[in-house]
């Protein structure tokens, strides 16, 4: 296998490798970044705890390839919190209890963002619609969904309480 | 969510700092931010991949290994078979005292499911290890397979497990696991109603987002360390250590958070077989389930079939239960005859029956293992149980959940089990539901108490 | 085709720990220079929060905030024995293991304290803020800290407990299975309301009210969590998930996430829980388990409600569109058709 060279900006900072051509993004990010933030539930594309941005969309980067993603902007969940301080869909998945094991929340987290970084202000259906390709095994998904529109509510705050909400 | 404190409130302090309170949890931190350590979270220098070959037959004799091809293999170190294993064939629960043991680590002179373990490849890729397994040759002679429960306890069914002898486990009690109250056959004689029902689950998956898996690592102490998803870190260290014939001091099992355990992480079936390819070769080796693996090859919950046959008076008295569970335990036991005897324990529910009669089996078929899962030996029996309080109820004509009032256990009541209720709340859960989801009931049973044995 | 509607109930008890008992699980609880509290255990959390709900309970025992607690688990070398996490036996037996530890922790605390104070332990009492004082008497009183410095470097007492947490194991008698199988049982009653599409087979589950008797909810947003949790995989078991189809068969198993169905985020019933306690008498502050109930309770109230809704009934798990339509045609009880 021979190695290719792979340029991207990784959670805000460029970051160039030399890796084997036709490993994926996941691959790259846990193996060669020290990136474990990004979980490989499936390596098939079914489960979403994979998910990263890369040039704003969600990918599953279990079916990404590595090459793929060079000079683009590739966004995990090691860069979202800001100067020590937890995004704000970091800090609603903590105070609604979206977090069991924990395995999902990084896929769930990555998707949420790329949602209100699209739609700041989305209703119930959006947010499952969006969130759609995430699996998770322990919350039965209601407390993620509160925490998703209990962070898009804090960007508009004078706004009233989406559709939905229970 | 709610707490209704009335119930119960001279039973309770509450004079509490701590406990009562909607603290966050600790771990939520490290969750979001993707920091909690599962045990695949790490890179290890020089890792090998253990690739399993696995059996496509139901049930097979093994008549010849071939190994020569994959040890050619670029990138192949280590093939491990069933002579390599220092002690191959074990149970789980003999730490319990609960054997014989029945299951090979790797398959030897037959193979008993299809995906039961034959050979390991080791190499130094996660590609090179499939290619390499798909070039080890096993050649079977196929044997007639028995699936279902009640088939394989029937003369003549081909026999799953030599080492049991016999298509159950045996317990002390014999074929089953026997329950015994009063007298079933005159109660049930006595009785203005008697139904008699089946029910059937198959088996479920517990689908933890995380896979089965563990990476060995040697330590610089002539020690193995193993980063384990395993949800019993001394149950597996223990077994580890009885299938290699090691003591277990040398061995250091390091646990993260289970990413999704459901009873899916109590099996051992990765731990040993790592430990020893580590130990054989001298270097880290992983094994990690693929979703497939996870899917059909880790355990499932046991299907079970469940047979009742109620006698019930036109009051709504349940005066008899016979039960007879059988528990497809698979190929092997793990932890079924465990399950099966806590199944055992469960019936007939809680309800206070005079005259119970239980009779459950452990049964083995060709199939993959079953093994504990959430509610075990509980879940499925709760599923019979509540549909046959339905029927009951329907059959004397008595709201579904007023016939559960009648019937409901109370402090001081005699268990199927000889043991005394103690502790009982169910009449107080059902009062509640009644009112709150609004589901009239005759006002006497909102009256009644678990702490006043029923009268008449 | 129609949609229709029907209401089922479901009852149902749980024990709390292994079966028959016999499972033990050792703790280990020490005071840093600082006071702070370590929890030295071997057990896994699986995401049901026990590290969190070990920490209230050992911060309730010794009397401290929680924050003070550290929870350091998972590790052979340094935790000692604990049989497991699956049985719901890990607040009972794990909480039981560590109140016993702590107990004799803030004995040492509590001597020590009494040292600097001039007085009688027994007059001493701690504020659950990090403070210890004499009863009767707030402002006479010494932080956790300092107590916690002073045993190390001026007294020479090493503030720390063990707790062993063992039921002695039952054996059934093989005539007529007297047993002790627990010691305590949690208890639920469930309504679900459910609407069938008799076209399709397909069962939406609108609503779910579960009661659960818990024993005593240590952390109530926690309990909610595996409540919550908990009815979603019952619904999921109840309507979609086999590995085996057509069981007995093995053909069509499902290899993965395409063919293994549960429901998603668009599928989700109203679910709403209530707690009532009634604490168990050997459960550490009265709790029982409650992580497998709540996975059990929902199924039978759904297939009740699947009788209520289409009149016929469908007796093997799961309760899938196919087996659905299939009672539908067959227009009477279908009890254990898989094909």
């Amino acid at each position: 296998m021979s190695k290719v060279p792979v340029e991207m900006i990784l959670n805000g900072e460029e970051r160039a490798e030399f890796i084997d051509s036709g490993i994926t993004l996941l691959k790259f990010l846990r193996d060669k970044i020290n990136d474990f933030t990004a979980k490989a539930g499936c390596l098939q594309g079914t489960c979403g705890a994979c998910t990263v941005l890369v040039d704003v969309v969600p990918r599953l980067s279990c079916i990404t390839l590595a090459d793929d993603c060079g000079g683009r902007a590739v966004e995990t969940v090691a860069g979202l919190a800001k100067d020590g301080q937890l995004h704000p869909l970091q800090r609603a998945f903590a105070d609604h209890f979206a977090t069991q094991c924990g395995f999902c929340t990084p896929g769930m987290l990555m998707a949420a963002k790329a949602l209100l970084d699209a739609n700041c202000y989305p209703n119930r259906a959006e947010v499952e619609d969006a969130l759609s390709g995430n699996i998770c095994r322990c919350t039965g998904y209601e407390p993620i969904l509160r925490a998703v529109l209990s962070a898009a509510r804090s960007n508009a705050p004078d706004q009233p309480a989406p559709q939905g909400v229970q | 969510m709610d707490i209704n404190k009335n119930y119960f409130s001279d039973e309770r302090g509450e004079d509490f700092k701590e406990i009562g309170q909607p603290r966050q949890r600790a771990d939520t931190f490290g969750h979001v931010k993707g920091a909690t350590q599962f045990y695949a979270d790490r890179n290890v220098a020089g890792l090998l991949h253990l690739c399993m070959v696995r059996s496509p037959h139901h049930h097979a004799r093994i008549l010849r290994i071939d190994t020569s091809a994959a040890q050619r293999h670029p990138g192949v170190k280590q093939i491990i078979t069933a002579k390599d294993v220092p002690h191959n064939v074990y149970t789980v629960l003999n730490l319990i005292n609960f054997g014989p043991e029945v299951e090979p680590v790797l398959a030897f002179d037959k193979v008993r499911w299809r995906g039961e373990p034959v050979v390991a490849v080791i190499a130094d890729r996660e590609r090179s290890a499939q290619e390499g397994a798909a070039l080890v040759r096993v050649d079977y002679e196929e044997l007639p397979a028995v699936f279902d429960v009640e088939e394989a306890l029937k003369a003549g069914a081909p026999l799953v497990n030599e080492y049991h002898g016999q298509n159950y486990y045996r317990y002390d009690s014999g074929e089953s696991r026997k329950v015994k109250l009063g007298d079933v056959e005159t109660a049930l004689r006595e009785a203005d109603y008697i139904l008699e029902e089946r029910y059937d689950s198959s088996p479920i998956e517990h689908a933890p987002l995380e896979t089965t898996g563990c990476i060995v690592v040697p330590d610089q102490n002539n020690r193995l360390i193993c980063y384990t998803g395993t949800q019993a870190i001394f149950f597996t260290l223990d077994n580890a250590s009885i299938i290699l014939g090691m003591p277990p001091h040398r061995l250091h099992f390091v646990g993260g958070t289970a990413g999704g355990g459901f009873g899916g992480k109590v099996d051992c079936t990765v731990e040993p077989i790592t430990l020893l390819a580590a130990m054989l070769t001298g270097r880290p080796v992983a094994f990690i389930y693929n979703r497939y693996e996870e899917m059909q090859i880790s355990s499932p919950r046991a299907a079970e079939r469940i047979y009742l046959k109620d006698g019930v008076m036109k009051d709504g008295r349940i005066v008899a239960r016979q039960v007879r569970l059988y528990v497809d335990s698979g190929a092997y036991s793990r932890h079924s005859p465990y399950g099966t005897q806590k199944a055992a324990a469960h019936f007939p529910g809680p309800y206070t029956i005079p005259n119970v009669q239980i009779d459950c089996y452990c049964v083995y078929t060709n199939r993959t293992p079953s093994s504990a899962m959430r509610g075990f030996g509980v879940t499925i029996a709760d599923f019979a149980l509540e549909v046959q309080m339905d029927k009951l109820a329907r059959l004397v004509g008595i709201d579904p959940l007023e016939f559960r009032f009648i019937n409901a256990y109370r402090d001081g009541d005699m268990k199927a089990h000889h043991q005394l209720t103690e502790g009982a709340a169910l009449i107080e859960c059902m009062q509640e539901a009644s009112v709150w989801a609004n589901w009239p009931v005759d006002p006497r049973v909102l009256r009644m108490s678990s702490r006043e044995r029923r009268t008449g | 085709m129609a949609k229709k509607r029907g209401r089922g109930v479901a009852a149902v008890n749980y024990p709390t720990g292994m079966n028959l008992g016999g499972d033990p699980t050792q703790a280990l609880v020490h005071a840093t220079t600082t006071g702070n509290f370590v929890v030295s255990l071997s057990s896994v959390d699986l995401g049901q929060g026990m590290k969190s709900i070990i920490a209230q309970i050992c911060a309730e025992t010794l009397g401290v905030p929680a924050e003070r607690v550290i929870i350091d688990t998972a590790d052979s070398d340094t935790g000692p024995h604990c049989m497991g996490t699956f049985a719901s036996r890990g607040t009972h037996r794990i909480g039981n293991a560590v109140i016993a530890a702590a107990k004799e922790a803030r004995g040492v605390l509590m001597e020590v304290a009494a040292d600097l104070l001039e007085a009688d332990p027994a007059d001493l009492r701690t504020d659950g803020m990090g403070n210890v004082h004499v009863v009767g008497a707030p402002g006479v009183s010494v932080s956790v800290t300092d107590v916690a410095l002073a045993a190390h470097f001026q007294k020479g007492r090493s503030i720390a407990g063990r707790g062993m947490f063992f039921i002695p194991r039952s054996f059934p008698s093989p005539t007529d299975g007297a047993m002790k199988p627990s010691t305590c049982y949690a208890h639920a009653c469930a309504v679900t309301e459910v609407e069938v599409d008799t076209e399709t087979g397909e069962v939406d589950v609108l609503s779910l009210k579960c009661v659960y008797e818990v024993g005593r909810a240590l952390n109530p947003k926690i309990v909610e969590q595996q409540l919550v949790g908990g009815a979603w995989m019952a619904m999921s078991h109840a309507l979609y998930e086999t590995t085996e189809p057509y069981y007995p068969a093995r053909d069509h198993g499902p290899a993965d996430f395409n063919e293994y169905l549960m429901p998603g985020f668009g599928n989700l019933p109203k679910v709403e829980i209530r707690i009532i306690e009634r604490p168990a008498p050997d459960g550490p502050y009265g709790a029982k388990g409650l992580g497998e109930m709540c996975a059990n309770v929902p199924i039978p109230a759904i297939a009740n409600a699947v009788f209520d809704a289409i009149g016929v009934r469908i007796d093997s798990l799961p309760l899938s569109p196919e087996k659905i339509l299939r009672a539908l045609q067959a227009g009477g009880d279908d009890t254990h058709r898989n094909s």
